[in-house]
């Protein structure tokens, strides 16, 4: 297992040192076949050791030994991280080899791939690690990679501030995340999973401080998987490369909030109320990241607040207690996410750099492979019938419906909004006519194959994903096999919602009714009728709120940030400056005996402190000696 | 001995030997006392309790008046820094101008009389060397070139004045009616003080070393002293000095003064976890790049005085592993903001931005050692913060909510530091460092990797010395 996460690291060590000296192509396809090594162990040992429902610890050494408390600097290769162990080696792979034909013009190339073989690092630290504080230190560093990355064209100041604005929000998350350790271990004087989990499921600690605990990371949870109210940096991330945007801020980084709860799923599963936050914090998440994305037009902010919706859907199915169906989610998610958000990336390569639609359309014929893979990415998200994304979503609504029917309608009338903004998109941008003036059709081109391929195989996966967990009425024999691939990994039976057959299928019937609304009025609109988005001054009443995102940002900026740069200036110029100094000053030069004996010591007062300290030696050594 | 004495003659050398004695030499001539701190800590190591056992014990002008030296891990850490960090202040931070000889000596002769604080094993010694060490930074802080260079000596200077006297007068008091005119260590800890004067006395040397640290309110000399001495003012003093009053704390008052722990404990957790915060807020408006750091360093320091009064041995041992690695730190810090300050000619991230194109290395070198000072994960800034906010956290969760806010703060600050210095699309550049540079920030960033990686190193060597303090608070019946 040792070589899985350390090949990671010796390709970031040697991009780092060398990546310099060689030639980019070398950089990029050693990077590129680091991961992909690292990919094949992984399967070979999810193959040999996962499915006889074994697991692998390593331990490499004590992190932290004090008093009690140690740390090992130790691994798990189990159900569960093994298999977000796949999907970010696996997808990590492709962005690897898309990113050697995406990055070839820049000049930062090696020190790209190095912070990409970075993160995978961190990225398997946080899943891999077998207790809390290994978690956090890949948490932590994959916020660090992310920032890294955002920032990556460092010349920009305005990049500089979304990776800022994005590391601080997550730290925000961290403490939330730092202070559930702490509370874990005052509790369970331990931070290894397995020791914490077999102490909560005995079901002898109170339930007031589980449901802190869980609080408590569910609040880490919020800052990286940006939900409300941390989830403004996830939009401002996009500014990093797009196959960051892809592989970081979609597929795997971003999901590292729900891999957490789904890790404690003993410590939720007892916790109703820290569950009941869960869900309707998602819900209210991938409701408003869903009504945003209506009016963005912005490629990449589009698919940005379509990413932050649909982790919404993810919590939704967590505080549900549905965690398959979460992590099924995940998984088909990060399949046709990276997919959309590598075809963007080839629209932005192919028309160079641009990323407003209302510049593009009628680019299906210049970017047949984009296009065709772009539009399957946009089938599974939306919910086409027996594509990925289908199966996944549906499984979620299926959930939210037998634990409320409330939540079951407003996550459809979310998942039917993804239906209308993903169509808005996908039609401007490909169908219509080509309306940029400053770039000539002739030379929008279609992307080479390192970067094609990647798409190819992300499309093959978006239609065929829900294979990997097919619902029941496909037969026995083929469905669930997430379900029960993930059973021992649960401290309790996952429940199956009961629902008669007749409602089922009403229930798919209504998922399928929304997303051919969606698709046909969107058609209607843009197709039929041909019209753009308006300009952004043409904006009003509500559309304009949703294009300003709700003003959270300047919400945010009034409410917080303003207040601390206040109180900072006010404690530094007032309190500071003039209280704490003055009044020490004010000592020095009272009137008075004191105000003259210091007075003096101002003439010169090292010689002055040389004679004090002769004096008080000398009245130490008189007393002892008389 | 060597410790104590050899620097004070290499300072008198080069006092003599004037400019022909080059930066390599004093860097040699500081490094030998490394070799035998590095000898002690592996020979004599961290097997031994501070009270129990003496380096070295030779009357002195009377029977009564020694001169004492002891040893345990926690002295050995605080000798690896010293002895460890000197060099390469030595080396990097003394600029090549018309004060360079005088302040060379002035670092050497403050790196024996550093080495006699933490080694003594005496009062009278501690006290004499505690004012010794601060005799060399008063001569370089006044060498500093601003208008106001006297006011802001002079501040500094009535500072530490006010708390050495309150010290004096404490130990003046314990000797002549509790230890029978003995400045011994251990008749200090073994004598019975009551409640009040405990309070009275302790209170003297927390007084002390509160202005040394510094701790909310007695700070208000350090920024402008940090921000405008020389570059070796700054080092010496944040990087090694107030550790001074940390280590004093954990030596001189905790397992002497227990009686008054009690009371002062909320008090000073209270004023610490206040520092922080109040540290982090100011650091983020400030543009002077020397300033920030030194806000930046108030906030930290706070963090490690509030887990030494938890009493805790995760707390008291973070905050022994964050002293070293704080110096460490902020010695990179402001190394690299010399660097800047020398070759951009200012410090002001208004004149900033940039640099990033100009030098690889030295984008790096700043960028992880900034990261151990925001206290990333594997960097060495880490493992203290974590064991410190832990200890705050189970003694009065409140205050590590508050305190954990450094990590949001420290974020901040750092990053907008190096946004403004090293990236954006400034025109200033950076010509290749030199030699001693290099070896510094390349010493510095190996530090803040290795100690990120594996602070159990450090760890191991002081358990016993925390331990035994530990240990020592609660033989006088002080719960902890």
């Amino acid at each position: 297992m040792s070589v899985i996460i350390l090949l990671p690291l010796l390709g970031f060590l040697f991009s780092g040192l060398l990546g310099k000296l060689l030639p980019k192509q070398i950089v990029g396809w050693i990077s590129t076949l680091v991961v992909i090594v690292s990919f094949c162990f992984s399967l070979n040992l999810f193959l040999e050791k996962l499915w006889l429902n074994e697991s692998v610890s390593e331990k490499w050494f004590t992190f932290l030994q004090v008093g009690g408390m140690q740390i090992d600097f130790a691994f798990t290769f189990d159900r569960l991280s093994g298999w977000m162990t796949l999907i970010i080696t696996g997808i990590g792979s492709l962005i690897h080899l898309y990113s050697i034909g995406y990055m070839k013009e820049d000049e930062g190339f090696h020190k790209f791939f190095a912070y990409l073989n970075l993160f995978i690092f961190n990225m398997l630290l946080l899943v891999l690690g077998s207790n809390f504080v290994m978690l956090f230190f890949g948490w932590e560093g994959v916020g660090l990679c992310s920032y890294l990355l955002i920032g990556f064209w460092y010349k920009n100041l305005n990049y500089g501030k979304a990776a800022r604005k994005a590391f601080v929000m997550n730290r925000i998350g961290d403490l939330g995340l730092l202070l559930g350790l702490f509370l874990i271990f005052k509790e369970f004087k331990s931070f290894d999973y397995a020791i914490v989990f077999k102490q909560i499921s005995a079901g002898l600690t109170p339930t007031t401080t589980l449901t802190s605990i869980a609080l408590l990371l569910f609040v880490g949870a919020m800052g990286k998987s940006a939900q409300i109210p941390l989830f403004t940096w996830l939009p401002d991330a996009m500014a990093g490369p797009t196959p960051v945007s892809a592989l970081i801020h979609a597929a795997t980084m971003v999901t590292a909030g729900v891999y957490l709860v789904v890790r404690s799923q003993a410590l939720y599963f007892q916790t109703a109320m820290a569950s009941e936050v869960i869900l309707w914090v998602g819900l209210a998440t991938s409701l408003m990241a869903a009504l945003i994305g209506l009016k963005q037009n912005d490629i990449k902010k589009v698919l940005a607040y379509s990413t932050v919706s649909q982790l919404g859907l993810m919590f939704v199915a967590l505080g549900c207690g549905a965690y398959t169906a979460a992590m099924f989610h995940v998984t088909t998610h990060a399949f046709f996410k990276a997919l959309l958000f590598l075809g963007s990336g080839s629209v932005i390569h192919g028309m160079h750099h641009e990323q407003d639609i209302r510049k593009m359309g009628g680019l299906k014929s210049k970017m047949p492979i984009t296009y065709v893979t772009f539009l399957i990415g946009t089938l599974a998200i939306t919910g086409f019938p027996f594509l990925s994304g289908f199966f996944s979503k549906d499984e979620i609504l299926l959930h939210a419906f037998s634990h409320n029917p409330l939540v079951w309608g407003l996550a459809l009338i979310s998942a039917s909004i993804t239906g209308f903004y993903m169509f808005r998109m996908f039609f401007v941008t490909f169908h219509g006519t080509y309306r940029n003036t400053h770039y000539p059709l002739e030379k929008v081109h279609e992307s080479p194959l390192t970067m094609t391929l990647p798409l190819m195989v992300l499309a093959i996966l978006s239609v065929f994903g829900g294979i990997l967990n097919l619902p029941h009425y496909f037969g026995h024999s083929i469905s669930g096999l997430a379900s029960n691939f993930f059973a021992p990994v649960y401290s309790f039976q996952e429940h199956t919602p009961e629902i008669s057959a007749s409602t089922e299928w009403t229930l798919l019937a209504a998922a399928v009714g929304v997303f051919l609304i969606a698709f046909l009025v969107m058609r209607n609109k843009y197709i039929a009728k041909n019209s753009i988005p308006e300009n952004d001054e043409a904006m009003s009443g509500l559309g304009k709120v949703l294009a300003n995102k709700f003003y959270v940002d300047e919400i945010y900026d009034i409410g917080v940030v303003a207040p601390v740069e206040i109180t900072g200036t006010v404690t530094d110029g007032l309190i500071d400056d003039i209280a704490i100094k003055g009044i020490t000053d004010g000592i020095g030069s009272s009137p008075g005996l004191l105000s003259k004996w210091l007075s003096r010591i101002q003439n010169g007062n090292i010689e002055y402190y040389l004679i004090y300290m002769v004096v008080a030696v000398s009245i130490l050594l008189a007393i002892n000696l008389f | 001995m060597i410790l104590i004495f050899l620097p004070v003659f290499a300072a008198i050398c080069i006092a003599l030997g004037g400019k022909k004695i080059n930066q390599w030499v004093a860097f040699l001539l500081a490094a030998i006392p490394m070799v035998f701190a590095v000898k002690l800590f592996f020979e004599s190591g961290s097997g031994s309790a501070f009270n129990a056992f003496t380096l070295a014990d030779y009357p002195w002008l009377s029977q009564n008046f020694r001169f004492t030296l002891g040893y345990d891990g926690l002295t050995g850490l605080m000798l690896l820094l010293t002895n460890g960090l000197i060099p390469f202040i030595v080396l990097s931070g003394i600029r090549d101008d018309e004060n360079r000889v005088r302040n060379t000596a002035l670092t050497l002769f403050m790196q024996g009389a550093l080495n006699g604080v933490f080694m003594a094993k005496d009062g009278l010694m501690f006290y004499i060397f505690w004012e010794l060490a601060l005799l060399p930074i008063y001569f370089i802080t006044l060498s500093m070139k601003h208008g106001n260079a006297f006011k802001i000596t002079l501040r500094f200077f009535l500072y530490t004045f006010i708390g050495s006297l309150a010290m004096l007068a404490s130990l003046m008091y314990v000797v002549i009616f509790k230890t029978n005119f003995s400045f011994a260590y251990n008749d200090l800890l073994n004598a019975n003080y009551s409640l009040q004067e405990s309070i009275w006395l302790g209170g003297g040397f927390l007084l002390a070393f509160a202005v040394k640290i510094p701790i909310l309110p007695f700070h208000s000399w350090q920024a402008d002293t940090y921000t405008h001495s020389p570059a070796v003012g700054s080092m010496l003093l944040s990087g090694i000095m107030l550790k001074m009053g940390l280590y004093g704390l954990i030596r001189w008052y905790l397992p002497v003064f227990p009686e008054s722990i009690e009371f002062y404990k909320p008090i000073m957790i209270s004023l610490s976890v206040a520092g922080v915060v109040y540290g982090a807020i100011i650091a983020l408006r400030q543009q002077d790049l020397k300033r920030l750091i030194a806000f930046s360093s108030l906030s930290h320091v706070g963090l490690i005085a509030a887990g030494i009064f938890t009493l805790s041995l995760d707390g008291l041992q973070g905050a022994v592993l964050q002293m070293m690695v704080h110096g460490i730190n902020v010695f990179g810090l402001f190394l690299v903001v010399d660097i800047i300050e020398q070759q951009v000619g200012s410090r002001n991230m208004v004149d900033l931005g940039g640099l990033a194109k100009t030098n690889r290395f030295f984008t790096i070198a700043f960028v992880i050692i900034a990261l151990g000072a925001t206290a990333v994960p594997l960097t060495n800034g880490f493992p203290g913060e974590f064991l410190l906010l832990k200890s705050i956290f189970n003694t009065q969760a409140t205050m590590a909510v508050i305190a954990g806010t450094t990590i949001i703060f420290g974020a901040a600050y750092m990053l907008r530091m190096l946004q403004f210095s090293l990236f954006g699309e400034g025109e200033t550049t950076l010509k290749q460092l030199n030699v001693g540079q290099w070896i510094s920030l390349s010493v510095v960033v190996f530090f803040v990797l290795f100690l990120g990686l594996f602070p159990q190193v450090l760890l191991d060597s002081i358990q016993l010395s925390v331990n035994t303090i530990i240990e020592l608070i609660k033989a006088k019946g002080v719960v902890s």
